[in-house]
């Protein structure tokens, strides 16, 4: 036996470990209060706005039904910060945790343990995709519960139709808008994550990929590309809302679905081969 | 150098990008001239066309298409689509018809005697361009296009000129006297009710005007009084026009007129393949127009019928998707490109939802084989139920109900709808003007495609005025919606002596789709704005002679194909087996797995290691050497010497560029399991700084994955000699604190080989003679430590053995006795000799 006793390869760095070391981290703890604190700051916006002269027909943007019942509020929430808060914390999290391990120089004590290289990304993976989907679900659960106890439990009104749906139907409807909004994050996570093995600066992964993120939507907005714009990451970002019609419709969910996870299988295999042949010299 | 090339690759893969995706084409020139051509009824009048000729980009014969422009327009309308037919290789032909743009002459509404005889002028004229395919002398192959007064001339000249080889008239009428007088019983325009706005508008575009921009800013010109009165109409029909619309009443002298005008008039004549184009949005030529053209075409001639997103209402209007129908059209039948896209029989654009991208509303086009006609595959009887109801005629006819406002309607309710559904509706009706009757909100969805019929009583006396109108109602929160804002006028004659007459009522032809829960509600109406009402004050009662509304569906209607895409399941399952073949191909050879190692192994066996910088600097250069079991080993030379690229690859942090580590026998490489026999410290401490020295060295032990008994945890600890500051966070510690905490942490475990890279550094003079001692009693109890230090005396005092570098190259090795005897007379310091070994010491 070659090899320290008890030591196994199978055993190194466990997620529990892993776990801990990220979660006491400061910015860990900012990005969840600020995510579980959005909600009432909207809540508190909506009660202090104007109010809706009474007989007045509302409008049926998401926006306008927001504060007609807690799923409602739900949908808004997610609408408003699936875009960019979301997109910023799951860079956070899967960007900064290889890069901040190097910038500390603990990278190096890590693989010299030694936690042999894929397993150490794969550990990190695990943990940070799992921050990142606690993230992910936090926001619109505080989102439900924030405006359940504001506007009260009620039916969803769909936005655009005004149609209603009844509370208890649409309950599994949100669970699939939190797992399509989990996958369509996956880039976000897979591209963050190669660019924090790249670099020793934990910003600057996570400013890498928030900022091709922008650039993705930048390019959405040029209708001159047409139809490979389906192919950017960013371009379903906003299927989810066909959960929330009167009828599901599959069709945006499955491209977004699909192209999320085309992106992300090739960005960490990437990921892998590349940090593999890597020499750390941080 | 690798950046570069890299950043050329990205640049080169953009540039190939962009040059695919890069619209292209040859560039096509317009040539303006001015046809003469002579029409009348006698041939005598001598009328100058403005022409404008484009011919087939990239040169050759070509078939020629003669694009005409809709009412009020000119061949400036049409020039975007002309250029865009001439880049697709059609010799395009665009003029101003008479009494419009630059041509001279007097508008004739289409008539046989003018317009189509310019227009057959005008395919003589293509017949002697070389640009033009022929099929026989004075026989240019050819098509017409056209939208509203352009499509009626399509028509028209396709029934008098036999030379037309396929025509796409888009939006127009078949009838003109039935739709400005329409009537919904069927009764013809002579009883039909005047659509006065619309007709105002139609007329009134006659008049001589600027087009866009120029008509807002300039000054109008002064008219003469017949210029006022009948712009550039022909006087007669001017004169007409002017009676019908004081009076509301079609005379027969205007019927015969206005059909003249008309392709009702051509019925049977028609033998070019035609492509009917007509809006779904349209209260001027609604559907029934083209379904009245399509059966007028010669029998056994091709046809198809669209039913798109627009009209003279508006809408999205679809301009992309209708080109390509055009296109294929003229392709199949003037190219005789047998590989076009065919054009089925009945097209219909539906709304299909918003595109999950970019939130934008979709359309669908739902087609069948065989054209159903308004009446249907099937029809669907719904139930209608509700009083009798009196209903009045306001005097004056004020305020009267909104359907559709012609040219306000298209502002509203364009651009955001599709396919008739989810738009914005100005209907209005007015309080005591309007009967109602409702169907029960519906179990199944109901697609109505055509035009649905009902059977009305109308109690009163003498002609009753009225306008009959299909809502969709929702539910109690939003208001109903009247598809297209279209209304069937009607007039009811009430026969002497009787209380009543029952008629039958063609409602308005549409394509909608009426969901789950809604209900259907007829509403009958004694005016509606669009139309001329009678002025005298009247009341009525209106019943439903039968509650069924007949509704016709298509159910052979279905989209095409689109259900999931290929790539949609294909690229993830391509992406996900090419990772893993990027993978399985990246994984490091284990070389040495299968090996047996004996076991009396040295514990560090550097042979022939060698790694070189980006730059191709040599930092190791063929390093041999041997470290055996009990010695502390110093690793000696200057800055720069590659003693850290040296402990580096030991630690299996970088690959060797040649050459071989092995410890304990075991060859190193990333995450080889023998590392966890070395314990290391190399270029500085690595610690959480969030985290206290207490749980940093717990969590890297729990890193490791090795039992906590293993650990030795209070020796290390006591090792670092930290006391209460090790539950103080490591970022408050000092650069000494920061040492010595790593140093216990490379001790954890008591590892065979402990490597150090300049242990002492930040220590103060006690703590440096306690760390020798400890180094020292490490190796005594049969385990290795590998030094590394610029403190020549600090090696001379804990070393057994030293290794010496310079310039990443062995100088020697031996152990520091023997050193310092062969002193080369120098003095019998390890400095001396050491200086002296890499020849500074001169």
């Amino acid at each position: 036996m070659n090899r320290a006793e008890g030591y196994a390869p199978g055993r190194t760095l466990p997620l529990r470990v892993e776990i801990v070391r990220q979660f006491k981290r400061r910015r860990t703890m900012v990005m969840f209060g600020l995510l579980l604190a959005l909600p009432w700051i909207l809540v508190i916006a909506f009660q202090f706005g104007p109010q809706q002269p009474s007989g007045q027909q509302p409008g049926l943007r998401i926006s306008d039904l927001a504060t007609a019942s807690g799923l409602n509020f739900a949908a808004f929430a997610l609408s408003v910060s699936a875009s960019f808060l979301l997109v910023v914390a799951v860079a956070l999290f899967c960007g900064d945790t290889v890069a901040s391990e190097a910038n500390w120089s603990s990278l190096r004590y890590l693989l010299a343990a030694p936690v042999p290289r894929d397993r150490l990304l794969r550990q990190k993976l695990i943990v940070a995709l799992g921050f990142s989907a606690a993230a992910v679900i936090a926001l619109p659960l505080m989102a439900l519960l924030a405006g359940t106890v504001a506007f009260g439990w009620d039916d969803i009104q769909v936005p655009g139709t005004g149609e209603v749906i009844p509370a208890l139907d649409v309950l599994p409807r949100f669970g699939i808008v939190i797992g399509y909004a989990l996958v369509s994050q996956l880039v976000v996570a897979a591209l963050a994550f190669l660019i924090s093995t790249v670099t020793d600066s934990p910003l600057g992964a996570v400013g890498g990929a928030v900022g091709l993120w922008i650039v993705c939507t930048i390019l959405q907005a040029v209708e001159a590309l047409g139809t490979l714009r389906e192919f950017l990451p960013t371009f379903w970002n906003t299927a989810w809302l066909d959960a929330l019609a009167p009828t599901i419709d599959w069709g945006g969910m499955a491209k977004g679905a699909s192209i999320s996870v085309t992106y992300a299988a090739l960005l960490l295999a990437f990921t892998f081969r590349r940090f593999r042949r890597k020499d750390v010299v941080s | 150098m690798r950046r570069v090339s890299a950043l050329v690759a990205v640049l080169a893969l953009i540039g190939a990008v962009a040059w695919l995706v890069w619209p292209s084409g040859p560039e096509v020139r317009g040539q303006e001239s001015r046809v003469a051509v002579i029409d009348g009824p006698a041939d005598d009048q001598r009328v100058e066309l403005d022409t404008t000729f484009f011919p087939p980009a990239g040169g050759g014969k070509a078939p020629a298409v003669l694009l005409a422009h809709g009412f009020g327009g000119s061949k400036q309308s049409v020039r975007a689509d002309a250029l865009r037919l001439a880049q697709d290789g059609y010799a395009v032909l665009t003029w101003s018809a008479r009494g419009f743009g630059r041509s001279t002459g007097q508008i004739a509404l289409n008539s046989p005697d003018y317009e189509v005889k310019d227009v057959k002028q005008l395919i003589d004229w293509l017949a002697k361009r070389p640009e033009v395919v022929l099929d026989k002398a004075g026989d240019p192959r050819v098509g017409i296009a056209g939208g509203s007064y352009g499509g009626a001339i399509a028509l028209m000249t396709a029934a008098h000129d036999a030379r037309v080889d396929a025509i796409v008239p888009q939006i127009t009428w078949y009838d003109l006297a039935d739709a400005l007088f329409p009537d919904a019983t069927g009764q013809g325009p002579q009883s039909g009710v005047f659509k006065s706005l619309w007709a105002g508008f139609f007329f009134g575009r006659g008049a001589p005007s600027a087009q866009g921009l120029q008509a807002l800013t300039r000054q109008p010109a002064p008219m003469t009084a017949e210029e006022a009165r009948c712009g550039r109409f022909l006087p007669e029909i001017c004169a007409i026009y002017q009676q019908v619309a004081t009076t509301g009443r079609a005379t027969p002298e205007a019927i015969e007129l206005l059909r003249k005008a008309s392709p009702s008039s051509v019925q049977g004549r028609v033998k070019a393949p035609t492509l009917l184009i007509q809006g779904q949005r349209d209260s001027l030529f609604p559907l029934g127009h083209a379904d009245a053209n399509a059966k007028a075409i010669a029998p056994g001639t091709p046809v198809s019928v669209m039913w798109f997103d627009g009209g003279h209402d508006g809408g999205n209007g679809e301009a992309d998707w209708l080109y390509a129908q055009t296109s294929a059209w003229l392709a199949r039948h003037l190219k005789g490109d047998t590989a076009a896209t065919p054009v089925q029989a009945f097209t219909v654009t539906r709304d299909g939802g918003r595109d999950p991208g970019t939130r934008q509303r979709i359309r669908l086009h739902p087609e069948t084989g065989a054209y159903p006609g308004l009446s249907g595959t099937t029809t669907t009887d719904v139930t209608l139920s509700g009083p009798e109801q009196n209903i009045v005629n306001p005097p004056g006819g004020n305020p009267a109900s909104i359907s559709t406002v012609p040219g306000v309607s298209g502002l509203l309710g364009g651009g955001g709808g599709g396919g008739g559904q989810n738009n914005l509706s100005v209907s209005l009706d007015m309080p005591g003007q309007a009967a109602s009757f409702e169907s029960a909100p519906l179990t199944a969805p109901l697609q109505l495609t055509g035009s649905p019929s009902v059977k009305l009583r109308v109690y009163g006396k003498g002609e009753v005025t009225l306008f009959a109108k299909l809502y969709d109602v929702p539910d109690a929160i939003q208001p109903p919606t009247l598809p297209a804002g279209l209304v069937a006028p009607l007039r009811v004659k009430i026969p002497d002596g009787a209380q009543s007459a029952d008629v039958t009522v063609a409602l308005p032809a549409l394509d909608h789709r009426f969901t789950v829960g809604h209900r259907l509600r007829l509403t009958v109406t004694t005016t509606d704005m669009g139309f001329a009402t009678p002025a005298e004050p009247a009341s009525y009662r209106v019943a439903l002679a039968a509650p069924a509304l007949s509704v016709p569906t298509v159910a052979t209607l279905s989209a095409p194909p689109s259900g999931v895409a290929w790539w949609v399941w294909a690229m993830p399952l391509a992406a996900i087996v090419l990772a893993a073949v990027l993978l399985a191909m990246g994984r490091a050879r284990r070389g040495t797995a299968g090996r047996t190692v004996e076991e009396d192994s040295a514990p560090l066996e550097i042979s022939g290691l060698t790694k070189a910088y980006r730059n191709g600097e040599k930092a190791v250069d063929e390093l041999s050497f041997r470290v055996e079991q009990g010695q502390v080993l110093g690793l000696l030379g200057p800055n720069g010497a590659g003693k850290t690229t040296t402990m580096r690859m030991m630690m299996g942090l970088i690959h060797p560029d040649a050459g071989e580590i092995r410890i304990f026998g075991e060859r190193v490489t990333p995450g080889a399991p023998v590392l966890s026999r070395l314990g290391s410290f190399v270029e500085g401490p690595g610690f959480l700084p969030h985290l206290s020295g207490r749980e940093n060295i717990e969590l890297y032990w729990a890193a490791t994955g090795r039992p906590a008994a293993e650990a030795h945890m209070e020796e290390a600890l006591e090792i670092a000699g930290l006391g209460a500051a090790l539950e103080r966070a490591v970022r408050t510690y000092s650069q000494g604190m920061r040492q010595r905490l790593a140093i216990a942490q490379a001790m954890l475990g008591l590892p065979d080989l402990l490597v150090l890279d300049e242990p002492t550094n930040g220590l103060d003079p006690p703590q440096i003679r306690e760390m020798r001692e400890v180094l020292k009693r490490y190796a005594r109890d049969g385990r290795t430590v590998i030094v590394s230090s610029h403190l020549l005396a600090e090696v001379e005092q804990t070393c057994t053995h030293v290794v010496v570098m310079h310039r990443g190259r062995l100088i020697t090795t031996g152990p520091v006795a023997a050193l310092l005897a062969s002193s080369n007379g120098h003095g019998p310091r390890l400095e001396d000799v050491f200086l002296d070994l890499i020849g500074e010491n001169s």
